[in-house]
């Protein structure tokens, strides 16, 4: 069982980098790390390599500058190998300039029975590159798993829903987005930190994937940020002094929000 | 000069601080005001291989660098010092063993502590010797295949819970220099005659039991004296307090990064006079007093973790850094609760817990006293 996971380096959410008014991006100029919803299908996919008795997990990343720092979190907890796909090129690329890069990325790895990404990343939220990645390669995807079983040459995945979930089947190979909370996510050992150091990272350009320039970045983006703006700063909260009717207030508020 | 930790010592400390922030600090004051044994921790600290952190590889432990070592101890204690407790004299141990043990011995034991399986402390200290351990009065006595041991230990980390304790005994109480009269036996709990007392009670380092132990008539099988050589559990002992004393410190370093932490997350939320209390220069000056000291504890236990990784001897980098630190952590849990006031004092905030737990570093692994006795040593053998 070969399972590649899509895995996406973003700047530290507890430190997030700035934002870059003139290309309207985030700045990317910091360490990154491993996008924390990317995590669950590292783990999912290393259960169910080691629920089949045998395979691989190789991750899939594109980043700028050569970046690793989130790639060796991934193989510290058990990948065993990446692929990373770094190019000036590719700055300012849209969602489905990325989901062409990770495509052809995703076809060097040979073998593949199955690939795993989130749902969508911490620092983009478009939640559109899975199932771009799966046109692109000509495969079935399902989206939103929280529960994936493999069975012969299927996989058998529950589909979250608002409610509950719908069960579904798919024939492997196959692209499968998980959600937070498939699994959880191991902590990396010492012996899976040591060990990451020596584990093969291959670096690519969009020249060995046969990219034209073209078609990714800003020369291929087919969508305009028109504009961005910092997150609004929390408002102060209210505080209800109770003067014996707060539970009223309270359940109005909470009225108010529709979440009763 | 380096003063980065490498990539590896980087992760290993980021994963040890989630572990931390995850299952360590929201139970953490509940658990430790109720003395409540935090069973929970120990097992998800088994899974992760801290247990194996001085066991080398071939024994399927982490063999993992002095400087790892430190990090583990410093992050652990920001959460709750108290569970630093449940590794540390069982991480001193193990080295000893991986040192000074006979193959035997080895196979015998390492395995097993290094997954945590089988737990151990270390036993020195008794009612009437700690700083002066050649004046301990525990004896054993060879006969036969085995040794007859009497005597009685007092403070002893995790001995409720040890599976195997190493105990530091007499095998010989009258030769001139006392030391070469002593030996370590490695007892088993279950060994007749050996049974652990009361937990003790503390001010702070809780979570993990101190205990009196009792060997009474305990009969150890001669193949458990360590190194199969008497007359030398003094140094086997004294050759891991460098390591000890690090992990003093780094727990220091640990108790005094969090007070600071805490200090300026509080100053700068809590408004007094229309302002935030971070805006006055009475606090800013404790509070980099505070970060500098932290600093200089944090850089003194690195470079004493290093001058250990890097061979050779380090008692008087590990001795300054063990005295420096913990003097800080004092320090840093005293100007934390003034900058908290009434807060600091409350049982509600986890001031008072680092206040109460930083006493020991001062006091522990050997007293600062004595830590400023081995510096001057080295320093008066210099030419």
């Amino acid at each position: 069982m070969n399972v590649v996971v899509c895995v996406k380096q973003i700047p530290d959410p507890a430190d997030p980098g700035a934002l870059d008014p003139d290309t309207k991006t985030l700045k990317r100029d910091t360490k990154l790390i491993l996008d924390e919803s990317d995590s669950y299908g590292v783990e999912m996919a290393l259960q169910l390599v080691d629920a089949a008795g045998g395979g691989e997990v190789t991750l899939v990343s594109m980043a700028p500058n050569n970046e690793v720092g989130g790639i060796r979190t991934a193989l510290a907890m058990g990948a065993a190998k990446a692929i990373l796909v770094s190019d000036d090129a590719l700055q300012g690329s849209d969602a489905l300039g990325t989901a062409k890069v990770l495509a052809a990325a995703i076809g060097r790895a040979e073998g593949t029975d199955l690939v795993i990404t989130g749902t969508e990343s911490t620092d983009g939220y478009t939640g559109t590159v899975p199932q771009q990645v799966a046109e692109l390669l000509g495969l079935p995807s399902i989206t939103f798993a929280n529960h994936i079983e493999i069975g012969d040459g299927k996989a058998a995945v529950h589909r979250q829903t608002e409610h509950g979930y719908d069960e579904c089947e798919v024939p492997l190979p196959a692209v499968v987005s998980v959600t937070a909370g498939v699994v959880e996510p191991r902590y990396p050992s010492f012996k899976g930190i040591m060990a990451a150091k020596s584990k093969p990272v291959d670096e690519l350009g969009i020249a060995d994937l046969g990219i034209d320039a073209a078609q990714v970045g800003w020369a291929g983006a087919g969508q305009e940020i028109v504009e961005i703006e910092p997150e609004p700063e929390r408002e102060a909260g209210e505080i209800v002094e109770d003067e014996g009717d707060a539970h009223e207030r309270i359940v109005a508020f909470l009225d108010e929000l529709k979440v009763l | 000069m380096d003063f980065e930790l490498s990539t590896e010592q980087a992760m290993f400390r980021e994963v040890v601080r989630r572990f931390v922030d995850e299952q360590i600090r929201p139970v953490a004051r509940e658990w430790e005001h109720a003395g409540r044994y935090p069973a929970e921790i120990i097992e998800a600290m088994k899974d992760l291989g801290f247990f194996g952190i001085t066991v080398p590889e071939a024994f399927g432990g982490m063999g993992a660098d002095t400087v790892s070592m430190a990090l583990l101890f410093e992050e652990i204690s920001r959460g709750w010092m108290g569970i630093a407790g449940t590794i540390g004299s069982h991480s001193l141990s193990c080295r000893m063993i991986a040192e000074h043990g006979t193959t035997d011995q080895k196979d015998r034991w390492l395995p097993a502590l290094a997954t945590g399986q089988v737990r151990t402390g270390i036993a020195l200290t008794e009612p009437d010797a700690g700083s002066d351990l050649q004046g301990i009065k525990t004896r054993a006595v060879r006969q036969g295949d085995h040794y007859l041991v009497h005597g009685t230990k007092t403070w002893i980390t995790n001995a409720r819970h040890a599976g195997m304790l190493p105990v530091l005994v007499k095998t010989d109480p009258e030769v001139v220099p006392a030391h070469r009269g002593m030996s370590v036996l490695l007892v088993e709990a279950d060994t007749d005659g050996f049974s652990v007392g009361r937990d003790l009670g503390k001010l702070g380092y809780r979570g993990t039991e101190s205990c009196e132990v009792f060997l009474d008539g305990c009969r150890v099988p001669a193949a458990n004296l360590l190194g199969d050589e008497e007359g030398v559990g003094l140094k086997q002992v004294l050759s891991g307090l460098e390591t000890g004393r690090v992990n003093v410190a780094a727990r220091s370093v640990g108790i005094a990064q969090e007070a600071l932490d805490q200090a300026l997350a509080y100053a700068k939320g809590r408004q007094a006079f229309g302002r935030p209390i971070a805006e006055f220069q009475a606090i800013q000056l404790k509070l980099a007093d505070m970060a500098t000291e932290v600093q200089a504890a944090r850089l003194l236990t690195y470079y004493a973790a290093s001058r250990i990784d890097a061979g050779g001897r380090a008692d008087r980098e590990a001795g300054m850094a063990k005295l420096y630190a913990s003097e800080a952590a004092l320090r840093a849990s005293l100007e934390s609760m003034r900058i908290h006031g009434g807060y600091g004092y409350s049982t509600e905030l986890d001031i008072e817990r680092l206040y109460r737990d930083a006493p020991l570093m001062a006091i522990g692994e050997g007293t600062n006293d004595i830590q400023k006795l081995v510096i001057a040593r080295s320093l008066l053998a210099e030419d």
